[in-house]
């Protein structure tokens, strides 16, 4: 009948590691790195460019270039096994020397470790990185936060819109630093963009159907669309 | 015609938890000729002679079985779902942008506000991640009342979701018995921290309060009566057959599907992967507390039903433990770079007063570097990502949303199913869009 289940336990490919306990005293800087970045630095000379432990945690620098052949590899080597993306963000410094960082979170379930991830920008440059979409799925919405809060792109990502902020969004990209808090524009401005929205235009037919998914639709629903048909008509 | 007769009868046996934490149960389906089979997945798709006109559908933005301003677009072809696009940003306030304008204290308001089912386990995992930046420990009557409030939050998240997914699904007098509970925790949280839903209840370095007198015979008296509600919607929903037929073979993701779309928590464990951040990387002491962490074996809504009902009574199990440890001893870290001093001293003394200035005026700064913390917050894996440049202000306050995650799959789940099916499917989910939005 069923097949026997077995569930997936972290932790599986390193039985005899130590049992996970809560960090305590933990050093600012130094201490115990993760193995995985001393085996990037000897597997990729070229992209690698420097580790650190800060708090516990590894955090390895990479070139922009090299971040999809590094994440392909630590997803795909049976040593690594970085099965799980926790998190795609960018930091941008308050100081405009520093160059702006993108960060991914990996997580190796089978050897519970925990690597940090990172390739810096240049801010005077178009700001443009490769996505790891096809290797982690989870990195659909966590791109396209960040290109809509950073306006980095993310180059082989499948459908790279804004998220949280709306489509027709002119202000810029509203976790820069030089964003200011309140908004680029002035209320009265902003009160007039809310206030001139034509809200019907949002449900009609074309714009339900998603941009560039048109080609998908039925011939008939096409042709309705291209005659300028509204749902609930 | 070609078609095939369905779910005559569903049997199923839940008997306990089997030895690695999972709730045991044998879900077959007998057919119309008296076959057993295992449960599978409905058929994806319609008949090709039923095929016709794709239907775009919108639901919400304003809809109460979105769980907040979510909007949905389907493209159905019949009642089958073609394809969903999902539409979320409307409750979008900036949090993250805000935090790098307020020092780290000012920040634990907001994080209420984002998960506000869980707002207390909020305010712990913020406390964590800032004080591993700040390099500051707390004493072990802290870190036992923060178990204590997180797993507590854990089981009011829990109820509201199985309430609202009852109504959702048609049933309501579960909703009624969840909501009486959660507002029995919500009266605990009164007494303690004075708020109820915006509990802003820890510091960097410790907590707003220690418990008041009496209250963990409050608490005592709650552990001993929430397994009974448990326990009645478990009669209630379990073997019923209309719930097992309306979540039954819903959404299913498998284990390797779900790790790499990122789900985190009960939806996580539905599919059978026993990641539990309290087990794997712990803190605030979780290794040392006897629990079990429950696993589904099919990865659908049924599965991620069980999972949040036996974590549940593994919580209950927790608090047990805590109450029975909680030491005596200050619940604030005594580490002055974070902890004003005390109210005596400051208004007596001269460099007390100075020192209570500063860290009011200009807030505690920590040094130069970053963290991210995970927590299991009751939805998953939520964690806090603080880099600090030595300022008093966070460079960077980075909310790792695990509702915004566990959403993302949901084009992916509800493809193929039926349009009702989507309302059951996105309420397993178990989303907050003040968390997604944020």
């Amino acid at each position: 009948m069923t097949t026997p289940f077995s569930p997936v336990l972290p932790g599986s490919a390193n039985p005899g590691g130590a049992a996970p306990a809560t960090p305590r005293n933990l050093p600012q800087k130094g201490g115990e790195a993760n193995p995985t970045a001393a085996a990037i630095a000897a597997t990729f000379p070229a992209v690698f460019v420097r580790s650190e432990v800060i708090w516990g945690d590894t955090s390895v620098y990479v070139h922009p270039h090299g971040v999809t052949e590094v994440a392909r590899w630590l997803h795909d080597d049976p040593s690594q096994r970085y099965d799980y993306l926790s998190d795609v963000t960018a930091v941008e410094f308050r100081d405009a020397e520093q160059p702006l960082e993108v960060v991914w979170h990996l997580r190796s379930l089978p050897y519970r470790r925990f690597l940090r991830l990172k390739a810096s920008l240049d801010r005077r440059k178009p700001l443009v990185v490769d996505s790891v979409w096809p290797i982690y799925k989870g990195a659909d919405w966590l791109e396209r936060e960040c290109y809509d809060m950073f306006g980095i792109t993310f180059t082989g990502h499948p459908d790279l819109r804004r998220i949280l902020m709306w489509e027709s969004y002119r202000e810029g990209f509203p976790l820069r630093k030089d964003f200011p808090l309140r908004g680029r524009f002035s209320r009265a401005e902003q009160l007039r963009q809310a206030l001139s929205i034509t809200t019907e235009g949002r449900y009609s037919m074309e714009e339900l159907s998603v941009a560039q998914a048109f080609e998908d639709l039925p011939e008939d629903m096409r042709r309705r669309l291209a005659g300028g048909e509204r749902t609930g008509e | 015609m070609a078609t095939t007769t369905r779910t005559v009868e569903v049997a199923l046996g839940t008997g306990g938890i089997d030895e690695h934490g999972r709730p045991i149960r044998t879900p077959m389906m007998v057919t119309d000729n008296g076959q057993v089979t295992t449960l599978e997945p409905p058929p994806m798709g319609v008949a090709p002679e039923l095929e016709g006109e794709h239907m775009l559908i919108n639901i919400g933005p304003q809809h109460p079985a979105t769980h907040g301003v979510l909007r949905l677009v389907l493209e159905l072809d019949g009642e089958t779902v073609v394809r969903c696009i999902p539409h979320i940003g409307y409750l979008h306030c900036g949090f993250e942008k805000i935090g790098e304008y307020r020092q780290y204290n000012q920040v634990i308001p907001w994080t209420d506000r984002e998960d506000y089912l869980n707002s207390i386990g909020n305010n712990v995992a913020f406390a964590i991640g800032a004080e591993r930046l700040f390099g500051v420990e707390v004493p072990p009557r802290c870190t036992v009342l923060r178990v204590i409030a997180s797993e507590l939050s854990r089981i009011i998240s829990h109820l509201v979701w199985l309430g609202t997914t009852c109504i959702d699904l048609g049933a309501f007098t579960p909703f009624l018995w969840s909501f009486q509970e959660r507002e029995n925790v919500y009266n605990l949280f009164e007494s303690w921290i004075g708020a109820r839903l915006t509990t802003t209840a820890t510091r960097v370095g410790g907590m707003a309060a220690d418990i008041p007198d009496g209250w963990t015979d409050q608490l005592r008296h709650f552990i001993r009566s929430f397994p009974k509600t448990v326990d009645e919607c478990d009669r209630m929903l379990t073997k019923n057959g209309i719930w097992v037929g309306r979540t039954t073979a819903l959404g299913v993701m498998t284990a390797d599907e779900a790790i790499n779309y990122s789900l985190s928590g009960p939806m996580l464990r539905a599919s059978g992967v026993a990641y539990d951040v309290r087990k794997d990387f712990p803190y605030l002491d979780y290794e040392t507390y006897d629990f079990e962490v429950p696993v589904g074996s099919n990865g659908d809504v049924y599965d991620r039903y069980l999972v949040r009902v036996e974590e549940m009574r593994q919580s209950t199990r927790i608090l047990e433990q805590a109450l029975n440890r909680l030491p005596d001893g200050p619940v604030n870290s005594d580490d002055h770079r974070v902890i004003l001093p005390p109210k005596n001293r400051a208004m007596s003394d001269m460099e007390s007063m100075i020192h209570h200035f500063k860290q009011v005026m200009e807030g505690p700064r920590p040094p130069i570097g970053e963290v991210y913390v995970p927590v299991e917050s009751p939805k998953g894996e939520k964690g806090y990502y603080f880099v600090s440049d030595g300022t008093a202000k966070p460079v960077r306050w980075r909310i790792r949303p695990p509702s915004f995650l566990n959403l993302s799959a949901i084009s992916k789940m509800v493809e193929g199913h039926l349009l009702s099916d989507v309302i059951a499917i996105n309420a397993s989910i178990d989303i907050v869009m003040g968390e997604i939005d944020r």
